[in-house]
């Protein structure tokens, strides 16, 4: 570690032990904003439909607001990072990533989660084609997969086996059901192409 | 019992509750006034903590305490996993009871807050600062060596003639070293732990694969009696291996809710799994293999090192394969392990064969090229007629069936024997084949079941869902041992409210429940009995009567019997239900038990960029009998993707420096995604096992064992570049030597 | 993350003015990028204001060239038919990136401001000069495979990760912006700085200024134009090496040549040496092995990248051969 002349290393510095630097080193402005930055505010999310009110931290995620706010926890965290797609939403008809959205940025979309696809007791056609296909095994980045599908079928790029593999290629699914997830989605897909020729 | 249910394709039961969103996860449970708890964790792999600066975290926003080990509450430490007492416990380290760090990511702090923004914002103000020592970090290190004692309950060695002495007669040999590195498991749901106190009773919902090993933990940790530590997962999401024991967080958030009174959930971060959970730890080892010129081997040596922690044993059993797949008179097998500064790894899905086969079916497909003997017919020339090293007979091995079975559905015949010598167009192709095998393992188990009056039953045990399918399986078995549609039965597990199950682990979930499922139903006929003091069954001793079509018939007369529904409601109970418990016989002693495959795969590789595609992969497999054709055909295919990952992607990458992983999320450590994987088709031979419950065996495990090396046998066959190091990347495939 | 606060501006000017007027506030667009290193404190923001909404999302093309709204989606413009037909290099460069998520939330405007994946810089604790000045760079001898080999310095090796960034490169894209001393444009070579000492300095952007628009110049040839990324994973993998290229050939000669390096270098590579010695030669392999040869001249591997060099050689080769065989 080269010392330093900046007066900002110096505090650092100061934490050196005997056994070296060992000490975070976050970026370059580390000190905290003054207690009035970053106050809840209040925000109207539209959910599935519903209009919900919320008064949290602009720094929450869709994600976070969803699962740990709301309580609508068919959205999974997997990675937080947007590197794995167990958290796929979709704003207006689009697939996202939840754990990448700020909460308050969804604000004035239309949020659809895995809870909102469904008719009542009536499965979405995903749905019940991933149950069929056994298209999941721990069933954990499931919802992720179904949204992702479901946005994968509006996008309408996806062909054949090889281009939904591809495009769904944004969500991991660890335990390796890949090949009944594409067999789950292209089934839905032939189905759609011959109801809406 | 007639095979209704058994063996069908039957949807998951909790499927529905899978695709809606509706499955709750341990993070998913809410209690009021819940808090949420971040861990800090080190950064140095050796040393010790000189100061922790907490001000600045106490005083953010929302913060209800910092926990250090300054302030931590003392905790007993429990003895590891695999002592006589069931535990969970991952690593003896007293985290957070100490100022003394074992490894880079070992917990240091926890800060407790009202939300989850100001807990991690405030963990990241915690400053640390250490004593750093110099650390052991690789195979090559100065870490302590060990030749263990044991490996589980087998010898770490073991010699049958004299191996090294035939390898150097023979001129048809291979002698290579393989090395494989740490994996991590990555299940896609993080580690958590929500944890509730009510007086001296805990509550935790916990990311495990083993509740009761949790409960002991947690008991012994806090001093509690286990009756007062009830731990539940009814649903887990992907374990793998990685949530079988109790890591740090699954106490520490009991600790923290505990510092602060209130419930708290702690929540991994994906870098944090890196941190605080072990992986697969590093091997290295030595195959050597020679044959006579007909391809009978003459000698077989395996021997090799592994990586365990400085706080726990852990011995990655990568010698076990070839205690039993292959005939041969001079047989060496031994192992050592080296004691290195990281987080204590772990057993990952198939620990010991998954390492082991891709070494030691690589050096057989290396010697197939010396013997210029197709790598199928040099497996059939090697088939043992009883287990070479134990001398034990097979309890029901259909190995070679099930290699003719894959070879067929593959077209093996299609491959031309030279390497380098198939291509479409630029790309070439290659194509190869490894052996599979597992184990039969089977541990103590225990179920209730009870029937209802409105002829529905519930059946119980304290076991695991992590994908598995393991509630779907035991419900057709229940369904069948009950004579009941599917439909009237339900199957409850994850609680430790239950009876008694052991780790979801060693593919032994199915079988062990099964059998106690199966002896619940046996004493359930026994206590329905008493109850049918009226009608065709009055006064018959239970040996006169069998469970069937939900209900008992007279075996002398099996028309005449009554419904379980029929009994329960003319004597006017709600319901009757029996419990047992079952300890796995002596079977393992008298038979050699294990399951067997064979891996098939096509590769394309392209000879510019060393980039390798997997086109297709065939497994078949020798399973005994399957319980859900769909849930064991999901099994094989996740087990197979795990192996692809393994082959061509993962590694879990650490600065040898510091011990930081630097690949420590889902972008840098790469597991396979949707375009990696192509149809794969799995195969089942399906012959009963006549001396396993249900004549089944576990399929968890196996369908990842041999696939690495079915890879590099492919990756080979195309190129002629041999590559003895996983995974295999673009710059190890160029810069491997070429023959042919 | 640091607590911040959250404004969603009304249009460019006041997005600027919001900026400008508190030192460490950003402009939040997809957030793929800002919310990720947040996340991580790799970076710190005490205001984001939000300029994803700003109606800046438009692909106008005309006779001229093709103008891109900063806010256009980058699966948008990967789909748009313009882009598909005449810049096919920038529509495969896209759909090589990232996921289809990813892809609906990143805007172009981020994809430019895109920074590096170097597990130094993310981790928030090593030893990184673009992450704290001065304070070293840990990846020189650390894990550094996936480091870059062109414009390195001895203070940073950090790759520059976009896909998107290499094929604006070889179409002389010019970057609008609007900013505290009003609105100016940017040459795309110009855009990107280089590591030197101060890796903590990526773009020519001052603080509160605002990409607007990317244009692209009308370069009838670029419809022979090609990108090809090399990676581990088939897919969702940022690139090991990659390149763009556009190739005009005209009676079996070259007359002009593009090519642009990926995963390779410390921002988007432009081979400006390496194009020259293409023009005049005839399409033929051993002339796209010499262009992969000049591409490459001057990098300087790590201990774990080496094999980048070749890889990359070949990449460029590889993809001039698939250019030269697509209908001029």
């Amino acid at each position: 570690m080269a010392p330093s002349d900046d007066p900002d290393r110096r505090d650092f510095i100061q934490g050196v032990t005997a056994g070296g630097l060992a000490l975070g080193l976050g970026a370059a402005t580390s000190a905290d904003p003054p207690a009035d930055v970053g106050q809840p505010i209040p925000m109207k999310l539209t959910i599935n439909g519903q209009d919900r009110e919320l008064q949290i931290e602009p720094r929450v995620t869709l994600l976070d607001a969803l699962r740990e706010v709301l309580h609508l926890t068919g959205s999974k965290k997997g990675c937080d990072h947007g590197q794995c797609g167990a958290c796929t939403v979709l704003i207006d008809g689009r697939r996202v990533n939840s754990c990448l959205t700020l909460a308050v940025a969804a604000a004035g979309g239309q949020v659809t989660t895995i809870e909102g696809l469904a008719k009542g007791e009536e499965l979405h056609p995903l749905q019940a084609a991933f149950i069929k296909h056994d298209a999941f095994q721990c069933g954990y980045c499931t919802p992720g997969q179904i949204c992702s599908a479901v946005g994968l079928m509006a996008e309408g790029h996806a062909k054949s086996d090889a281009d939904v593999r591809e495009l769904m290629s944004g969500n991991i699914c660890r335990c390796g059901a890949y090949p009944n997830i594409v067999a789950a989605v292209q089934e839905v897909q032939q189905l759609a192409a011959k109801e809406n020729p | 019992m007639s095979t209704t249910a058994v063996g069908k394709p039957m949807d998951r039961v909790d499927g529905r509750l899978k695709v809606t969103g509706a499955a709750r996860y341990a993070a998913e449970h809410d209690y009021p006034n819940l808090a949420h708890a971040v861990l800090v964790t080190s950064t140095i792999s050796k040393g010790t903590i000189a100061e922790v600066v907490t001000a600045a975290a106490v005083k953010a926003r929302g913060v209800a305490a910092v926990v250090t080990h300054k302030n931590a509450p003392k905790m007993k430490v429990p003895e590891p996993f695999g002592g006589e007492k069931p535990s969970a416990g991952s690593t003896t380290a007293p985290v957070l009871n100490t100022d003394q760090v074992f490894w880079f990511g070992q917990p240091v702090a926890i800060v407790i807050a009202e939300t989850l923004e100001q807990a991690r914002h405030a963990a990241q103000l915690v400053r640390v600062t250490y004593q750093e020592q110099p650390a052991n970090l690789t195979l090559d290190s100065a870490g302590k060596v060990t030749t263990p004692k044991k490996i589980m309950t087998e010898a770490t060695t073991v010699e049958i003639g004299h191996a090294e002495r035939a390898l150097k007669a023979a001129t048809l040999k291979v002698d290579a070293v393989y090395e494989t590195p740490q994996f991590n498991h990555n299940a896609i749901e993080l580690h958590a732990t929500v944890a509730a106190w009510d007086g001296g009773k805990l509550t935790v919902h916990d990311t495990a694969q083993f509740v009761f090993g949790v409960q002991a933990d947690l008991a012994t940790r806090f001093g509690l009696k286990p009756a007062d530590v009830r731990a539940l997962a009814p649903l887990v999401g992907g374990g793998f291996g990685g949530k079988g024991v109790a890591w740090p967080s699954t106490y520490l958030a009991p600790l923290a809710a505990k510092v602060v009174g209130r419930p708290v959930k702690l929540v991994l971060a994906r870098d944090q799994i890196y941190g605080c959970v072990g992986g697969r730890p590093p091997i290295r080892q030595r195959v050597a293999v020679a044959a006579d010129k007909d391809g009978k081997l003459t000698a077989l040596i395996q021997a090799g090192r592994s990586a365990t922690g400085t706080t726990n044993q852990f011995v990655e059993q990568f010698t076990f394969p070839a205690r039993h797949l292959y005939a041969c008179p001079n047989i060496y097998l031994t192992q050592e392990t080296i004691a290195l500064d990281t987080c204590p790894p772990t057993f990952m899905r198939a620990p010991g064969e998954c390492p082991g086969t891709f070494a030691l079916e690589s050096a057989l497909d290396e010697l197939s090229y010396q013997l210029k003997i197709d790598p199928v017919r040099l497996r059939q020339i090697n088939e043992p007629d009883k287990d070479p090293t134990t001398g034990a007979p097979f309890s029901n091995r259909k190995y070679q069936e099930a290699l003719a079975l894959g070879a067929e559905k593959f077209g093996w015949n299609r491959r031309t024997p030279e390497p380098r010598s198939m291509a479409d167009g630029r790309m070439l192709v290659g194509l190869g084949m490894a052996t599979a095998t597992y184990p039969v393992y089977r541990m103590p188990g225990s179920a209730r079941v009870a029937v209802s009056a409105d002829g529905t039953a519930v059946v119980q045990s304290g076991c695991h869902e992590m994908g598995m399918g393991t509630a779907t399986a035991q419900t057709q078995i229940a369904a069948d041992l009950l004579g009941l549609p599917v439909e009237k039965v339900r199957f409850e597990l994850g609680d430790t409210n239950l009876p008694f199950a052991m780790v979801a682990g060693g593919s032994s979930q199915t079988i062990s429940v099964a059998a106690a499922v199966s002896a619940a139903v046996a004493e359930l006929k026994g206590v329905v009995l008493k109850l049918a003091t009226a009608g065709p069954l009055e006064g018959l001793k239970p040996a006169a009567v069998a469970v069937r079509d939900g209900g008992l018939y007279r075996t002398d007369d099996p028309a005449s019997g009554e419904s379980f529904a029929s009994i329960l409601q003319r004597a006017g109970r709600k319901s009757a239900e029996a419990k047992a418990e079952v300890m796995p016989g002596a079977e393992m002693q008298k038979w050699s038990m294990h399951s067997y495959g064979a891996q098939f795969c096509e590769v394309r590789v392209d000879p510019d960029f060393g980039t390798v595609r997997v086109v297709r992969f065939v497994g078949a497999f020798d399973v005994g009998r399957v319980m859900n054709a769909k849930t064991a055909r999901s099994q094989f295919l996740g087990g197979i993707t795990m192996g692809l990952g393994m082959a061509l992607l993962e590694e879990t990458h650490r600065d040898g420096r510091t011990g930081r992983i630097v690949n420590a999320d889902l972008a840098e450590y790469m597991v396979p995604v949707h375009a990696d994987v192509p149809a794969i088709e799995a195969y089942w031979v399906g012959d009963p096992d006549p001396h396993t419950p249900m004549g089944a065996h576990g399929i968890g495990e196996i369908g990842i064992t041999g696939v690495a090396a079915a890879v590099a046998n492919a990756v080979y066959h195309a190129t002629g570049r041999r590559v003895r190091r996983v995974p295999i990347t673009p710059e190890r495939l160029l810069a491997a030597p070429r023959d042919g | 993350m640091t607590p911040f606060d959250y404004v969603r501006a009304d249009g460019p000017d006041a997005a600027v003015k919001q900026v400008v007027a508190r030192p460490t506030a950003a402009f939040l667009g997809g957030g793929t990028g800002l919310i990720d290193l947040m996340k991580l404190y790799a970076e710190r923001h005490d205001l984001l204001v939000d300029v994803s909404r700003l109606p800046m999302d438009k692909v106008e093309a005309t006779e001229k060239g093709v103008r891109i709204g900063a806010n256009v989606r980058n699966s948008d413009l990967a789909y748009h038919a313009a882009i598909r037909t005449r810049f096919p290099v920038l529509s495969e460069a896209l759909l090589s990136g990232a996921s289809p998520q990813l892809r609906n939330m990143a805007t172009v405007g981020g994809n430019l401001m895109q920074r590096t994946r170097c597990p130094y810089f993310r981790d928030g604790h090593s030893a990184c000069n673009k992450r704290v000045p001065k304070s070293g760079c840990a990846a020189l001898d650390g894990v550094n495979r996936g480091h870059a080999v062109l414009g390195t310095s001895d203070h940073c090796i950090a790759t520059h990760p976009s896909d998107l960034c290499v094929a604006l490169a070889i179409l002389d894209a010019t970057v609008r912006t609007t900013g505290p001393k009003g609105e100016r444009t940017i040459p795309f070579a110009d855009f990107h700085r280089l590591p030197g000492d101060t890796p903590d300095r990526e773009t020519a952007l001052d603080h509160g200024e605002l990409i607007t628009a990317v244009d692209l110049p009308a370069l009838p040839w670029a419809t022979r134009s090609h990108y090809l990324k090399v990676r581990d994973r088939a897919s969702y993998e940022f690139a090991l090496t990659s390149a763009a290229v556009a190739l005009e050939i005209a009676d079996g000669v070259i007359k002009q040549a593009r090519i642009a390096l990926g995963g390779v270098g410390t921002k988007p590579w432009r081979a400006a040496e390496a194009e020259k010695a293409l023009v005049g030669k005839k399409p033929t392999p051993e002339a796209f092995a010499a262009a992969g040869d000049a591409a490459l001249a001057g990098a300087v591997p790590r201990q774990h990248n080496a094999f980048k060099i070749p890889l990359a050689k070949r990449t460029v080769a590889r993809a001039l051969a698939a250019a030269a065989a697509m209908p001029g």
